[in-house]
């Protein structure tokens, strides 16, 4: 995560100056990505022991939307291993203190992505919903039809980092409209009001936790120089001289 | 980058995207085999860095010191967002109708343990150096102009509910003592229970705020002795916390007053 290289250009297969990788990741992309992962981590942890404290309600999650009690969020006994009982006044603490930072990370990420014309390889296109379908099918197993053709990131990827992007925004604000719901009564009123903006904050909670399962596994499945890209932005496009048949650094890892 | 497709299977329409995808990643740096190396070593080494400055601060944040039961950060942190809000200050909450309160669950009897005899309470003031300025009874209370407000009453511990005070402005009160408080300034109330269990502490300017009730009523009925009567706080731009039942003193004060949650851990001001 340190200054880019400057580009090495030219050069084709068979020279020691051969372009073997490609910048994918920007710095400020890297940065931002690397610092909301703790951050948001605190943040869910933090509001865990919000929602929490109320216990005449502890499961009641989707109660307020859908009408009917769906799940225990929790059992009790990870409630208490966690320790999340009476640490309100802590997880309030580090809720109102951390949503700066988670704040200020996330629209520093979205100004460098929007002003350095990142955005061209993550908005959805027109082809995103379809693509997505074939894409989805095909990662579960279902169906083997030939992959669409892709940028950066594939139809699903475009829609799904939208997505967390939105609900980033989304999180803040209906986090603002329960944190000052006098104050910012406007945003309040505009999420529905103080109980309907507090399930919404809540299931986009649940939506990160989703989310971030699911990006592990893909990650895990895309493979290693996927990942290391995201430490040092440059995926490679050419496999090691030495490596051989090696299946890393194959366009097919590469693409996810 | 595309997925690997044998020509023969794309249509040109795919050849297009295909093509206009790569052209997205035609400026895109590259670098060789030995420039790699270097960029994947400083990245690593950054990271780890990083990582570990983040890991000792998290670690300090933790066991560090502590200011009223919080880290002392997280304490400042609190006292940011106060300044923050204290700027955009002075809106009053949303009113609802009538027809959706309903009667409030008790939550909490710090300070209102044992019953006490509502005929002989009485309501002492004191001015900032202690002084008695006053004392008062449920009588001098009604006797100000009676609000009656239905707002949503909000608990720190996440709850909401839809309930209606009656009872004097607190304004009106402070109205009574306006020669004392023209010539003095004072910045913040004090409230205490008779019995010292329970106390909270208010800017002046949430405490003069019209919402800001000096309730002696609950869903149009006395209040009990559960919900604090004989008089109680009540507003709906501070937590439940700072709503104290069954007042005792009012000190108006230049000192920021101490607060019975915020020393165990909350925010002081409180404001939503």
């Amino acid at each position: 995560m340190t200054t880019q290289t400057a580009p090495t250009t030219g050069g084709e297969a068979g020279t020691d100056h051969a372009a073997v990788a490609r910048l994918k990741h920007r710095r400020v992309t890297r940065w931002t990505h690397w610092i909301n992962f703790p951050l948001l981590m605190i943040m869910i942890w933090s509001g865990l022991r919000i929602y929490w404290a109320d216990v005449r309600d502890p499961f009641g999650f989707g109660v307020g939307l859908i009408g009917w009690h769906w799940f225990d969020f929790f059992p009790d006994v990870i409630n208490e291993r966690l320790g999340l009982e009476r640490r309100l006044a802590r997880g309030m603490a580090f809720h109102f203190t951390f949503g700066w930072l988670f704040t200020i990370n996330g629209i520093a990420y979205v100004l460098y992505t929007w002003r350095s014309g990142e955005w061209r390889h993550l908005l959805p296109d027109r082809h995103s919903p379809g693509d997505s379908i074939t894409v989805v099918l095909h990662d579960l197993f279902i169906r083997r039809k030939p992959l669409p053709p892709q940028g950066r990131y594939n139809g699903a990827q475009r829609l799904t980092y939208t997505l967390i992007v939105v609900m980033g925004g989304l999180a803040v604000l209906t986090g603002l409209a329960i944190y000052k719901p006098t104050q910012a009564n406007l945003l309040t009123t505009l999420f529905g009001g103080y109980e309907t903006a507090r399930t919404i904050h809540f299931t986009i909670t649940i939506g990160f936790l989703v989310f971030f399962v699911l990006h592990l596994l893909q990650v895990a499945r895309a493979g290693w120089p996927n990942f290391t890209s995201m430490v040092t932005g440059y995926e490679r496009i050419k496999a090691p001289a030495d490596a051989g048949q090696s299946r890393t650094g194959t366009p097919e890892a590469a693409g996810r | 980058m595309p997925e690997p497709l044998p020509a023969s299977k794309r249509s040109d329409a795919d050849e297009g995207r295909a093509a206009r995808y790569a052209a997205l990643e035609t400026a895109a740096p590259t670098l060789d085999e030995s420039a790699l190396r270097r960029q994947t070593r400083r990245s690593v080494l950054t990271g780890g860095a990083a990582s570990l400055v983040a890991l000792l601060g998290w670690r300090w944040l933790q066991t560090g010191p502590d200011d009223n039961n919080i880290p002392v950060t997280l304490r400042r942190g609190h006292e940011f967002n106060e300044a923050l809000w204290r700027r955009l200050s002075g809106r009053t909450a949303p009113t609802f109708d009538r027809s959706r309160s309903s009667m409030l669950r008790v939550n909490g009897r710090h300070g209102i343990g044992d019953e006490i005899d509502l005929v002989a309470w009485e309501l002492t003031v004191l001015g900032p150096d202690g002084s008695e300025w006053g004392r008062h009874v449920l009588a001098d209370i009604t006797a100000l102009p009676k609000v009656e407000l239905t707002v949503e009453h909000k608990c720190v511990e996440g709850w909401s509910h839809v309930v209606t005070w009656g009872g004097a402005r607190f304004s009106d009160f402070a109205a009574l003592y306006a020669d004392r408080l023209g010539s003095e300034s004072t910045d913040y109330v004090a409230l205490v229970t008779p019995d010292r269990g329970y106390y909270v502490g208010l800017d002046m300017a949430s405490m003069l705020n019209p919402q800001s009730l000096l309730a002696y009523e609950l869903e149009g009925e006395p209040l009990t002795q559960d919900h604090g009567a004989p008089l109680r706080l009540a507003t709906p731009n501070k937590y439940g916390i700072k709503c104290i039942k069954r007042i005792g003193t009012i000190q108006f004060t230049n000192d920021r007053p101490t607060d019975y949650w915020y020393e165990r851990g909350y925010d002081w001001y409180a404001q939503l």
